[in-house]
């Protein structure tokens, strides 16, 4: 009884320093493979609103768990489940999804400088110079690069609007 | 080729048999001519596709019949004035729609004349060719009125395209209360039977079914009255078995054919037609009139006189029911088609559209709804599916976000028919939970869409800055250069003659655009 | 106008509902059930009274507490299921089982086979059977004694004190009868499950041994030694019946857990004799009849899909014949439902019904697949 308990133990104790030893000894010191795959996943607009300086980072970031796989809102919650089902992250535990924004801009402001649609990563915004400009919505990923570009603080971000082909029933309270 | 049955089975799978409550209002005439509301709201989107672009102005007069929204975008439908009158405004107004999310109309306040635009006597339909049957239906803004609200003209030219087999005429109207079409066959049954011949012609179909349930003798002996009258159009009586209005299941009845998951019934050689579609197609073909209004059941044990109405497009639903005798209490649910499918309303200040089928104000006894409780897996829903789909599962996976494994159980296929959630003894919401579960894998494939354009333009934007760059580079040296051969000639030119004959050149046009300028500030 | 309208729920379609409920359902099975169990009770006596009424009265106990402790509002004790896992356990257990093997058993059944799990329609075994082989392991001796018929009013049947005695007390019924002026040889014997087993493990031909002593019509009516509620097979396909007619439960588990069943008894009688009893003999005594109309089809527990229910059903009758046959134990109804819920999820998983539209592997239907199905 003895004897089986110390070889038990014994055996426990040198395969699990082995697989320590292991671990450390064929670590991988390149560049982690994932963080290149998570980073063709962002949208890659660099526009920083998950709080860090961009989509490489932040891939960096969600790959090493310090960011959530929902931090990005241009991505919305379809990026989150995609990142979460390639990092295998329980869907279930994610949470609300960062929400989707569009740049809105105060026409009353508005001095047409011009200097926000040179800004504009994605091109969403036209108009030409001493003229109104306009946000395409279906272009804005929401950035915000364009309100820190803004001389008269005139652009806002606001969470998009519903419409009648896009809203859709909420989920029943659960029983 | 396959070789299709000539007749089905009549049958479909599971299904449901709701109490029919059908005859408070079947036995009823139709009472048309309503007073006049004092308003009409014209809804821009009466159908499913983009927005009609509106052609008038607020003060503009316009007579009934008038096109005051043009069929704009791939998938439209036209709008007319339904009266005469004027235009006040056109602004969103409330629509009939759970959300109470507002859309577009056109406000027409009738001046009560109800004059009509002048209609040139059109040719004999059956003379003319089926493409321009097909644009005169389209011309008239025909949807498919037993709830699809596709335009109809778009649906004939696809049929076109196919070897349509059989044409049904979908007269199984099995949602509860329901008898816009039971009575409509019973009263228009001539004019059904043209328009069934006329959406034939259009599309070469082989055979024309209309397919009746067998809970409307009435209907029945009326249209195989007019059928016989002109032959060729078969009568064809299915079970009365919720969902047999469905078009995948009335096909299955009529045919024994299913249509294959993901393609539309032309693939098998069918294509369905309400009869209300039929007639309103017969209108505008044999008449030259566009689709002013329709039949409307108005029914439920919080209205004073049930019956059938013909109402126009924009009219208040709060007129529709003051006609009808108004609400003899506070109805336990208000609601825009049957009670199976159709759709909570936010009030009774929204628009008859071309899809109101009926408008309901259900007793709580009617609803019986209950709290729900745990799903102790009795598997009912999955016996009363018409799909052969399994809703606990799917219900449960939707629940819990995962949409993936709810469309492998069958969200991918599920109609929403309402037949799972109609017999779950724990009173679950399974429809709200498929409503849901779709509308986030809608949001989903939009927003994965929108991030791929994105990605697309920053690519783009990062080409042509780098374009812009390298083409100015490719200046700066060309100007460059330019200068240096310039001043390599006039130093060629000094040494060869004393006598300077200076000829100068610009070497090149200054671009000035915006984005060119941009590139400049941007690099210093 | 709006002040109507604003109150009306936000709810999706359908707003119509069939007006069946859980607590009916329950309730119908319950019905279903009394019958079989009545005639036990009867046959049985004061004992068996008592002991169905501690069970039930443990089972609602029990699943007021656990709702209490998950915070669950106590309405949900009227759906009636724990009152019906109650009522099952009760009727599988020998009909004069000390009070405790009730209680406990119930008790043990619910707390770990159902409320551990979340509650109604989260568990994935039966709590029922959970309880019964939970028991039958613990105590093998209180749950294979069985007594003979006695019924209400027949000059042996204890009176209700006695009753009392036997349940809560343990008192020994049987020697108090023997001091009594009529004496009796024996009160208690095998149940004939038991019986056929010793008989095989004994070398006797299982075969003439049966046409010789097996009372048939007495097994198929019931007046025969067994459980609470499972003696009279008669009375129970009855209810099971009823319960088909009333669309509670649907005939693929009940047919094809006693067709498999039938179908080995009969090969195997038919090519040993000796060794095997015939299906007859399987079908009228133990839990088969309860098991395949009553216990099996649970809903929570068995699968959702009819090709599923069939495979499940087919698979409770070959175990249970397989343990019947060659088990340690004389019956394995318990055993086999609890087997064949642990592979209900599997089951679920790959067997699905065939979706409109596509083939049975969920693929899109070709025309040339469409000719097969028309």
């Amino acid at each position: 009884m003895l004897t089986a308990t110390l070889v038990l133990t014994l055996m426990g104790l040198i395969l699990g320093g082995l697989l320590g030893l292991a671990s450390r000894a064929f670590a991988s010191n390149d560049d982690n493979p994932l963080v290149k795959e998570v980073e063709s996943m962002l949208p890659g607009s660099q526009c920083g609103q998950c709080g860090l300086p961009g989509c490489g980072p932040a891939a960096e970031a969600i790959v090493n768990g310090t960011a959530a796989v929902t931090c990005c809102p241009p991505g919305g919650r379809a990026l989150a489940e995609s990142l979460a089902k390639k990092l295998d992250i329980d869907i279930s535990t994610l949470g609300a999804a960062a929400v989707p924004q569009l740049a809105v801009i105060n026409a009353e402001q508005c001095t047409g400088c011009t200097r926000c649609y040179k800004a504009c990563p994605t091109d969403a915004i036209v108009g030409a110079s001493k003229q109104l400009h306009s946000v395409i919505s279906a272009a804005c990923t929401g950035c915000s690069q364009c309100v820190a570009a803004c001389p008269e603080d005139c652009i806002s971000l606001q969470a998009e609007t519903l419409s009648l082909t896009t809203w859709h029933w909420h989920k029943p309270e659960a029983a | 080729m396959f070789a299709p049955r000539l007749f089905g089975s009549g049958k479909i799978r599971g299904g449901v048999h709701p109490d029919g409550r059908k005859d408070a209002t079947s036995d009823r005439p139709i009472l048309t001519n309503l007073p006049l509301p004092s308003r009409l709201y014209v809804p821009l989107n009466q159908h499913s596709g983009d927005d009609a672009l509106p052609l008038v102005r607020p003060g503009d007069r316009v007579l009934k019949g008038q096109l005051i929204g043009k069929a704009s975008g791939r998938v439209s439908a036209s709008i007319h004035a339904p009266t005469s009158g004027t235009v006040l405004a056109i602004e969103a107004v409330t629509m009939p729609h759970p959300s109470g999310l507002p859309a577009m109309a056109v406000i027409i306040e009738p001046d009560g004349d109800d004059r009509w635009i002048e209609i040139p006597t059109p040719p004999d339909p059956f003379s003319l060719d089926p493409d321009v049957l097909a644009s005169k239906v389209e011309e008239a803004g025909v949807v498919g009125m037993g709830g699809a609200i596709f335009p109809a003209a778009i649906k004939l030219r696809q049929g076109r395209r196919f070897e349509i087999q059989t044409l049904i005429i979908n007269g199984s109207e099995c949602e509860p209360f329901l008898t816009t079409d039971d009575r409509l066959m019973q009263e228009r049954a001539d004019e059904i039977v043209e328009g069934t011949r006329l959406i034939r012609k259009i599309i070469e179909a082989y055979r024309a079914v209309i397919a009746i349930e067998d809970n409307k003798p009435a209907a029945i002996a009326a249209i195989q009255a007019a059928a016989n009258k002109v032959g060729a159009i078969e009568v064809m009586v299915v079970p009365a078995h919720y969902p047999m209005g469905s078009a995948k299941q009335l096909i299955q009845a009529v045919t024994g054919l299913e249509v294959p998951a993901g393609k539309r019934s032309n693939d098998i050689g069918v294509l369905v037609h309400n009869v209300a579609t039929a007639w309103a197609i017969q209108q505008a073909l044999v008449y030259g009139k566009p689709l002013l209004s329709r039949v409307t059941t108005v029914a439920g044990a919080c209205v004073a006189q049930p019956q059938n109405v013909e109402v126009l497009f924009g009219t208040p639903i709060e007129h529709v029911f003051k006609v009808c005798g108004g609400l003899t209490g506070v109805p336990a649910r208000l609601l825009m088609g049957g009670p199976m499918m159709g759709q909570i309303l936010p009030s009774l200040d929204v628009p008859i559209i071309k899809g109101s089928s009926g408008v309901l104000a259900l007793s709580k006894a009617e609803v019986n709804a209950h709290t729900s409780s745990p799903c102790i897996r009795c598997a009912r829903c999955v016996d009363a599916c018409p799909m052969g789909l399994v809703p606990l599962e799917m219900a449960r996976n939707s629940r819990a976000d995962k949409l993936d494994a709810a469309q492998e159980f069958g969200l991918r296929d599920c109609i929403l028919c309402g037949s799972c959630a109609y017999v779950c003894p724990s009173h679950i919401p399974l429809v709200q939970y498929f409503e849901y579960a779709k509308g986030e894998l809608a949001d989903r494939r939009s927003s994965q869409q929108k991030q791929e354009y994105t990605k697309g333009l920053i690519d783009a934007r990062k080409e042509r800055l780098e374009q812009e760059r390298l083409a100015k580079e490719a200046a700066k040296a060309a100007k460059e250069a330019a200068k240096a051969a310039k001043d390599a000639a006039r130093a060629a030119a000094k040494a060869e003659k004393e006598a300077a004959q200076a000829k100068t050149q610009h070497p090149e046009s200054t671009t000035t655009s915006p984005a060119d300028n941009c590139v400049r500030e941007e690099q210093p | 106008m709006n002040s109507i309208t604003h109150e009306l729920p936000l709810r999706a379609a359908p707003h119509a509902h069939d007006r069946s409920s859980v607590d009916r359902i329950m309730l119908k099975v319950c019905l279903a059930l009394s019958p079989a169990t009545a005639y036990g009770l009867y046959l049985f006596g004061w004992p068996a009274i008592i002991l169905f009424v501690v069970t039930l009265l443990a089972a609602v106990a029990t699943e007021a507490l656990c709702l209490r402790l998950a915070g669950l509002p106590l309405q949900r004790l009227l759906d009636g299921s724990a009152l019906l896992t109650g009522w099952l356990y009760a009727a599988t257990l020998p009909p004069w089982a000390p009070w405790w093997i009730g209680a406990g058993g119930v008790a043990f059944g619910l707390i770990v086979g159902k409320h551990l799990y979340g509650g109604i329609g989260q568990n994935l075994f039966n709590p029922a059977m959970l309880a019964r082989v939970a028991v039958l392991i613990s105590f093998p001796v209180q749950l294979t004694t069985w007594v003979n018929p006695m019924p209400l009013g027949s000059e042996l049947a204890p009176g209700f004190v006695d009753a009392l005695a036997i349940i809560f007390a343990n008192a020994d019924y049987a020697a108090h009868l023997s001091a009594a002026p009529s004496g009796v040889d024996a009160m208690t014997g095998a149940s004939w499950l038991g019986a056929s087993k010793v008989a095989v493990g004994a070398g006797t031909d299982v075969g003439q041994w049966l046409a010789a002593d097996f009372p048939l019509t007495a097994a198929f009516s019931g007046h025969i030694r067994g459980s609470l509620g499972e003696t009279s097979a008669l009375l129970i396909l009855v209810g099971g019946l009823w319960l088909i007619w009333a669309r509670v439960i649907s005939w693929h588990i009940p047919a094809s857990m006693l067709g498999m069943l039938s179908l080995c008894a009969w090969l195997a009688s038919h090519f040993n004799g000796h060794l095997f009893p015939g299906p007859l003999f399987q079908l009228t005594t133990g839990a088969a009849m309860l098991g395949a109309f009553f216990i099996a089809t649970d809903y929570v527990t068995s699968p959702a899909s009819a090709t599923g229910k069939l495979l499940f059903g087919a698979g409770c009758g070959l175990l249970l014949f397989t343990i019947r046959s060659w088990g340690s134990f004389p019956e394995g109804v318990a055993f086999a439902v609890l087997f064949m819920n642990a592979l209900t999820p599997l089951i679920d998983r790959f067997i699905k019904p065939r979706a409109y539209g596509r083939t049975l592997g969920g693929k899109t239907l070709k025309h040339s697949d469409m000719r097969k199905i028309v």
